[in-house]
C-alpha cells in the first residue's frame, strides 16, 4: 500500500514547527556572535608592561646645565629629543613621524626634524613645517627636580601644534 | 564467489605485507582494470570526464589558475621546511633567517623559492584576474566564483604582507611600520585596529607573534578551504568558459575530447615548467635579506613592498584617508558588485567583448598612460590644494576634492567612450577599468623606479 506522502510544507507546516525551527537559527547566530566576539577578545593586545606609573617609564635627562638653550638632545633607549628652547624651556618630542611612524632624524643644519620617508619637517618645537605630517610632533611629560630634568615616557600625548603652556621652565632660582 | 584471503595461501611474508596494504591487487587482473579506473577517478575529482576542445588552448586561459595551484604548493612545502628554523622572535628571527641561509643545507634555496613563488603567485593570481575578467568567464553563473577568487587574492596578498615582516630586517621592520600607520588614518576604528594589528601601540613581539599566526597557520586554512570550493564552481558552472569570436553562437560548445589524457598532460607540462623556471630563478638570485631591524633608524626612502608601491604613490598624492581606505575600498566594492551588473550583452568567452571593445580599451590604455604621468607632475610641482585653501581642513583639500575631481574625470570618459562608440555597457565598464588598470600600474612604476630620496620625483637613467 503506497502511501502519499505530502511534502508541501507551505500550508501543512505548523507553526509551532516553524516558530522552534526560527527560534533554532537564531540561536545559531547569537552563538556564531559569541564566538567571534571571544575570538575578537582573546586576540586583543593584552596590559602592557609600561604602565604610566611605572618607575622603568621616567628616564633621567640630566642636570639643567647640560643643556644649552635652542638644541636638541637625542635620548635613543627613551626614544624621544629633549629640546631645550631658546627661552630656556624643555620639550620632550617623541621620535616618531606623526605621518605614518619613521624615526625622524633631526637636522642640525637645516634646524629642523626632517623625515626620510616622505619628506615631512617639524621645527624645534615640533610644529609641521613641511606636509604630509597631519599634526605636531607627540610630546612626552618634563618632570624638573632638584635641578635634575626628567621624562615620563609612560604617557605619549598627541597634539595639534605647538602650544606655550606645552613647554616646561626651570625653576627660577631667587 | 568466497573473497581471496591473502593470509592462508602459501605466501612469504613480503607478500602477506604487501597485500595488506593493497588489498586489490591480489585480486585476478581483470580486477586492476577497476583499479586503473579508480585511480583516474581521483584524478578526475576535479575534472569533467570530457571537455570542449577549444578550452584546451593555452591562450584561453594561459594556464594561470594551475599555476597558482603549483605555486600555493610550492608556498606550502618550502615553508613548511623553514618553519623547522625560523624563530617568530625579534630578537632571533634575523640570526634564524640568517642561519637558515648559511648554515643549513639548501637552506638558501628553500628560503629563495618560496621568495619567488609568493611573488610570482601575486602576479599570477593578478593576470589570472584580468584574464578572467578579460574574457567575460564572471558573468552567471560564475558570478560567486568571481566573489570567491577576489577573496582568495585578498588571502594572497594578506600572505605577502605578513610574510613580510618575518625575517625582521630594516626593510620588512619600516615597511610594516607605514603600512600599519596607514590604519591610524582610519575613523573611528583606526586607532584600535593598528593596536590589535600590531598587538600593541609599537611594533614588538607581539606583533610579530600574531603575523606568523596570520601567515604560517590562518592564511593558509583559509587557502585550503577557499581552494576546492573554487575549483569545484568551476566545475559547478561548466567548466571554463568557451572562447569564441564575437559572431559565434555562445551556445556551442562545440566538439569534446577525453580530459584523460589531454587536460592532464597540459596541466602537467604547465606545471612542470613552472617549477623549472622557479627553481632557476632561485639559483640565480638571493631573496633579498638587509641589516637586522633598527627602530631607531629609518631608511630613506622607505619603500613599500612592490604590490603596494601604487597604494604608496597614491598616499603622495591624497590625504591618507582616501589614499588608504575611500579609495581602495569603492574599488573593491566595485569588484565585488560586477558580476552583478545587468550588462547589455552575453559577451562571455569573447576577449574583450568585441572589435568595438579591443578598440576602446586601446584607447583607455593610451589615454591613462598619457594622463597619469601629467598627473603625477602636476601634483607633484603645480598642484597644492592645500596652500590654496588653507581655511579648508586637509582631509577635504588634499583628500576629498582631488579625489571628486578624478571621480568627474572618469565619469566623462565613460561618457565620452559611450557616445564616441555607441557601446554597450559591457565595452564601456571594459574601458574603465583599463583606464584605471593601466593608471596603477603607471602609479606603481613611478613609485619603485622614479622616487629617490625623501620620495622626491627623480629620473633614474
Amino acid at each position: 500500500m503506497k502511501k502519499n506522502i505530502d511534502m508541501s510544507t507551505s500550508e501543512t507546516e505548523t507553526s509551532r514547527r516553524s516558530f522552534l525551527n526560527k527560534l533554532w537559527i537564531i540561536l545559531g547566530f547569537v552563538a556564531l556572535a559569541e564566538f567571534i566576539a571571544v575570538a575578537v577578545a582573546f586576540l586583543r593586545p593584552g596590559k602592557s608592561k609600561a604602565s604610566p606609573d611605572s618607575e622603568d617609564a621616567v628616564i633621567i635627562g640630566g642636570p639643567i646645565d647640560k643643556f644649552t638653550p635652542n638644541s636638541v638632545t637625542a635620548f635613543v633607549r627613551g626614544r624621544f629629543y629633549l629640546a631645550r628652547l631658546e627661552d630656556g624651556g624643555f620639550l620632550a618630542l617623541s621620535r616618531k613621524c606623526t605621518h605614518l611612524g619613521c624615526t625622524l632624524p633631526w637636522v642640525e643644519k637645516e634646524n629642523k626634524f626632517v623625515c626620510p620617508c616622505h619628506a615631512s619637517a617639524f621645527d624645534i618645537t615640533g610644529n609641521v613645517v613641511s606636509p604630509p605630517a597631519p599634526r605636531a610632533m607627540d610630546i612626552y611629560a618634563v618632570i624638573i627636580e632638584n635641578d635634575i630634568v626628567m621624562v615620563d615616557t609612560g604617557k605619549r600625548l598627541k597634539r595639534n601644534e605647538f602650544q606655550a603652556q606645552q613647554v616646561i621652565y626651570p625653576p627660577k632660582n631667587i | 564467489m568466497p573473497p581471496l584471503d591473502a593470509t592462508t595461501d602459501r605466501l612469504n611474508i613480503f607478500q602477506r605485507i604487501r597485500y595488506s596494504i593493497f588489498p586489490g591487487t591480489y585480486q585476478k587482473p581483470i580486477d586492476r582494470q577497476r583499479y586503473r579506473n579508480l585511480f583516474n577517478s581521483l584524478l578526475l575529482h576535479f575534472r569533467p570526464r570530457v571537455i570542449p576542445e577549444r578550452t584546451l588552448n593555452f591562450n584561453l586561459t594561459w594556464g594561470l589558475g594551475g599555476m597558482a595551484v603549483v605555486l600555493v604548493g610550492m608556498l606550502f612545502v618550502t615553508g613548511l621546511m623553514m618553519k623547522f628554523f625560523y624563530q617568530p622572535v625579534p630578537d632571533r628571527a634575523h640570526a634564524s633567517v640568517i642561519y637558515l641561509q648559511d648554515a643549513i643545507l639548501f637552506g638558501q634555496l628553500m628560503r629563495n623559492l618560496h621568495h619567488w613563488s609568493g611573488n610570482v603567485l601575486l602576479l599570477v593570481v593578478f593576470l589570472h584576474f584580468l584574464r578572467v575578467f578579460f574574457t567575460g568567464a564572471f558573468r552567471a553563473p560564475r558570478q560567486f566564483n568571481w566573489i570567491i577568487g577576489l577573496l582568495m587574492f585578498l588571502l594572497v596578498l594578506g600572505s605577502n604582507f605578513s610574510g613580510y615582516l618575518l625575517p625582521w630586517d630594516q626593510l620588512a621592520y619600516w615597511a610594516i611600520t607605514i603600512c600599519t600607520g596607514m590604519l591610524e588614518y582610519i575613523p573611528g576604528i583606526g586607532t584600535g585596529l593598528q593596536k590589535w594589528v600590531r598587538g600593541g601601540v609599537d611594533i614588538g613581539p607581539a606583533t610579530l607573534a600574531n603575523f606568523y599566526a596570520i601567515h604560517t597557520a590562518l592564511i593558509p586554512a583559509c587557502l585550503l578551504i577557499l581552494m576546492p570550493f573554487h575549483f569545484w564552481r568551476v566545475r559547478k558552472s561548466g567548466g571554463l568558459v568557451i572562447p569564441r569570436a564575437p559572431q559565434e553562437d555562445p551556445e556551442d560548445r562545440g566538439k569534446s575530447v577525453a580530459a584523460i589524457p589531454n587536460l592532464i598532460i597540459r596541466e602537467l607540462v604547465v606545471a612542470v615548467v613552472l617549477v623549472a623556471v622557479l627553481m632557476i630563478l632561485s639559483v640565480t638570485f638571493n631573496a633579498p635579506l638587509e641589516a637586522k631591524a633598527n627602530p631607531g633608524l629609518s631608511p630613506n626612502p622607505t619603500k613599500a613592498p612592490w604590490y603596494f608601491a601604487g597604494i604608496q604613490e597614491l598616499l603622495l598624492h591624497f590625504h591618507p584617508l582616501f589614499a588608504v581606505m575611500v579609495i581602495p575600498l569603492i574599488i573593491l566594492a566595485a569588484l565585488l558588485f560586477l558580476p552583478y551588473w545587468r550588462f547589455d550583452t552575453d559577451t562571455a568567452g569573447v576577449w574583450f567583448c568585441s572589435d568595438r571593445g579591443r578598440r576602446m580599451s586601446m584607447v583607455a590604455a593610451v589615454v591613462a598612460l598619457i594622463a597619469t604621468p601629467l598627473g603625477i607632475i602636476a601634483d607633484e610641482y603645480i598642484i597644492d590644494f592645500a596652500a590654496w585653501l588653507p581655511a579648508v581642513p586637509a582631509v577635504v583639500s588634499n583628500g576629498l576634492l582631488p579625489a571628486v575631481l578624478a571621480l568627474a574625470c572618469i565619469i566623462g570618459f565613460y561618457w565620452l567612450m559611450k557616445k564616441k562608440y555607441t557601446a554597450t555597457n559591457n565595452e564601456t565598464i571594459q574601458s574603465i577599468v583599463v583606464l584605471l588598470l593601466v593608471a596603477f600600474i603607471i602609479l606603481t612604476i613611478t613609485c619603485i623606479w622614479f622616487r629617490g630620496s625623501g620620495m622626491a620625483l627623480m629620473w633614474p637613467f
